[in-house]
């Protein structure tokens, strides 16, 4: 069974954009074309209360249709395949939500069906979670203040591929730091199916003081290969009948 | 309401007394205490019908549903309790006006695993090991893997004493990926191997469990240090675990393909452990007619002095 290829934006950032464009707002472009935009806020240990700058943080996801979550660096393992698990779920949802209201009219949705009912089509989900392939552009904040926190990103991120390589579906990932060094993101580890290869480039990134986060999400937009991008938010990314709903 | 999906759901917390009644069957449930927290939401002791019930309430309604699913299914595995029996499935709307998605369990009660045996002994390790293992493999019989399985999600029931599983959060169908679970007991964390539903997995993480009641604190991976390595220093310094040493070891490396394996290895060691003792006690009670001997001859030889010390002048 072939259940297509969902495509995911994960950003990990420990502060607020400084330049360029509303995140936010490139975030749900982003979503309209069919990819989900995950974000995660990492805290220093010594951080008791949540810094204003980390509002952003679940802005950008709520307009981006993902999942956002703030932790503590010893947390970010778990909470990165957290994040990238449920936001795959919530796509499927949707694409079954949509469905759902074609079939049944416009106000059903699975919130509204009776557990019974919610539990079949969640069964559905789970089988399209675990067959579909999936596409994650990695995009890693590398300004000064991430300097220690960048050995346990690589890390959550080697752990993120060893989860996902577990699945059914294929999977892709590339890794871009931003800002670049001549432009809003740079390369750190072209799209590869694992994460093995990260230990070598990894402690190298930082760089200066500024945070643009508008522009580099909208430039990890575009890497996904262009020709799949979807210009109408209505097409399905795949068939759910010929997937045995 | 209307954007019900893209606003996200805040976190719910139920206080005492607060009265849970569901949206389809309208049962009402009197919230007691909160009794646990997970990853996915939090469980909570009620009241129904003046009878006590689990009550597990989150923000995430597809986890919750994909929770029961597990339930469901473990239901259908015959004559068998794996994991706690479902009662109810429901929705709720809370007071700040949000639907949260619920379902109600059997409450269990018992001592968690680690008090147990510190409770009752080391005696106990085999027995429970045992009976574990009898638990999960029934599960993989059945086509699931537990997946977080830890300290904290296995109860001990007393009278008989008897292992319970709870939290079926990380239950995973075989050959899928693992859902949910914990650093500690996971083998992918020590590069032991993939996060792939399978009875290996489950079993390293039982050999894990069994090392976490020497080390309550836990202890984490060390960069230098191969794991392996790390492991079975930490495994050789549990002087408890040492008849289990070769059995957890092989678990650790994945030696083990089923349940049935590694259980049929820990009743040999409690048979072989058995024999030794009754041997010892047989030599014990060999030894306890010598006092008698001894008590005899030695009189006997001070009786001799004796005569011989009248005999002299």
């Amino acid at each position: 069974m072939n259940a297509g290829t969902l495509k995911q934006i994960l950003l990990l950032t420990d502060g607020c954009s400084n330049k360029g464009e509303d995140p936010a707002i490139v975030a749900s472009l982003a979503n309209q074309q069919g990819i989900t935009v995950n974000v995660i806020g990492i805290l220093d240990d010594d951080q008791t209360e949540q810094p204003e700058g980390l509002q952003e943080v679940e802005d950008i996801a709520v307009s981006g249709g993902g999942v956002s979550q703030i932790v503590y660096s010893e947390r970010l393992s778990q909470t990165v395949q957290m994040v990238t698990r449920q936001a795959m779920t919530q796509t499927l949802q949707g694409f079954v939500n949509k469905e759902l209201r074609s079939i049944l009219g416009k106000d059903q949705s699975m919130e509204e069906l009776d557990p019974e009912k919610r539990g079949e089509i969640m069964e559905v989900v789970e089988d399209l979670g675990e067959t579909s392939d999936l596409e994650v552009v990695v995009l890693v904040d590398s300004s000064a203040s991430m300097r220690d926190k960048l050995e346990t990103v690589k890390e959550a991120l080697f752990d993120l591929s060893m989860s996902l390589n577990a699945r059914v579906g294929k999977n892709r990932f590339c890794i871009y730091r931003f800002p670049g060094r001549r432009s809003d993101i740079e390369l750190v580890l072209d799209w590869s199916p694992r994460l093995d290869g990260i230990s070598r480039v990894f402690p190298k990134l930082t760089s200066g003081g500024i945070t643009p986060t508008g522009p580099a999400l909208r430039a990890a937009m575009y890497q996904f290969s262009k020709k799949q991008l979807r210009r109408n938010s209505d097409e399905e990314p795949f068939d759910i009948e010929e997937t045995g709903y | 309401m209307k954007n019900h999906s893209t606003l996200k759901k805040p976190a719910i917390n139920l206080h005492a007394q607060q009265k849970v009644t569901g949206k389809w069957h309208y049962k009402s449930y009197t919230v007691v205490r909160k009794i646990g927290q997970g990853a996915i939401g939090s469980v909570y002791l009620c009241m129904y019908n003046g009878r006590p019930v689990a009550l597990k309430m989150s923000e995430q309604d597809a986890a919750v549903t994909v929770e029961v699913n597990v339930l469901k299914a473990l239901k259908k595995v015959q004559g068998y309790r794996l994991g706690p029996s479902l009662l109810d499935v429901d929705d709720w709307t809370a007071p700040n006006g949000r639907v949260y998605s619920f379902y109600v369990m059997e409450y269990m009660e018992g001592q968690k695993l680690g008090a147990f045996i510190q409770a009752r002994g080391k005696k106990w390790l085999g027995v429970l090991m045992v009976q574990l293992l009898e638990d999960l493999d029934q599960l993989h019989q059945a086509g699931w893997t537990f997946g977080d399985l830890k300290t904290d999600n296995i109860l001990v029931e007393s009278n008989p004493p008897r292992i319970r599983l709870v939290d079926v959060g990380g239950t995973t169908r075989m050959g899928r990926s693992i859902k949910e679970y914990t650093e500690f007991f996971d083998r992918g964390y020590w590069s032991l191997g993939t996060r792939k539903a399978e009875p290996s997995y489950d079993l390293f993480a039982v050999a894990m469990v069994f090392l976490h009641i020497y080390y309550p604190r836990r202890f984490e991976r060390t960069t230098g240090e191969p794991s392996e390595k790390l492991l079975e220093k930490k495994l050789y310094r549990a002087k408890d675990l040492q008849l289990l040493h070769p059995i957890l070891r092989k678990a650790l490396r994945g030696k083990y393909h089923t349940a049935t394996e590694m259980k049929m290895d820990v009743m040999d060691k409690i048979k072989q452990v058995q024999r030794r003792r009754s041997q010892y006690r047989k030599k014990v009670q060999q030894k306890k007619t010598y006092p008698v001997k001894e008590s005899l001859s030695i009189s006997l030889v001070a009786s001799v002095f004796w005569i011989i010390s009248l005999l002299l002048p």
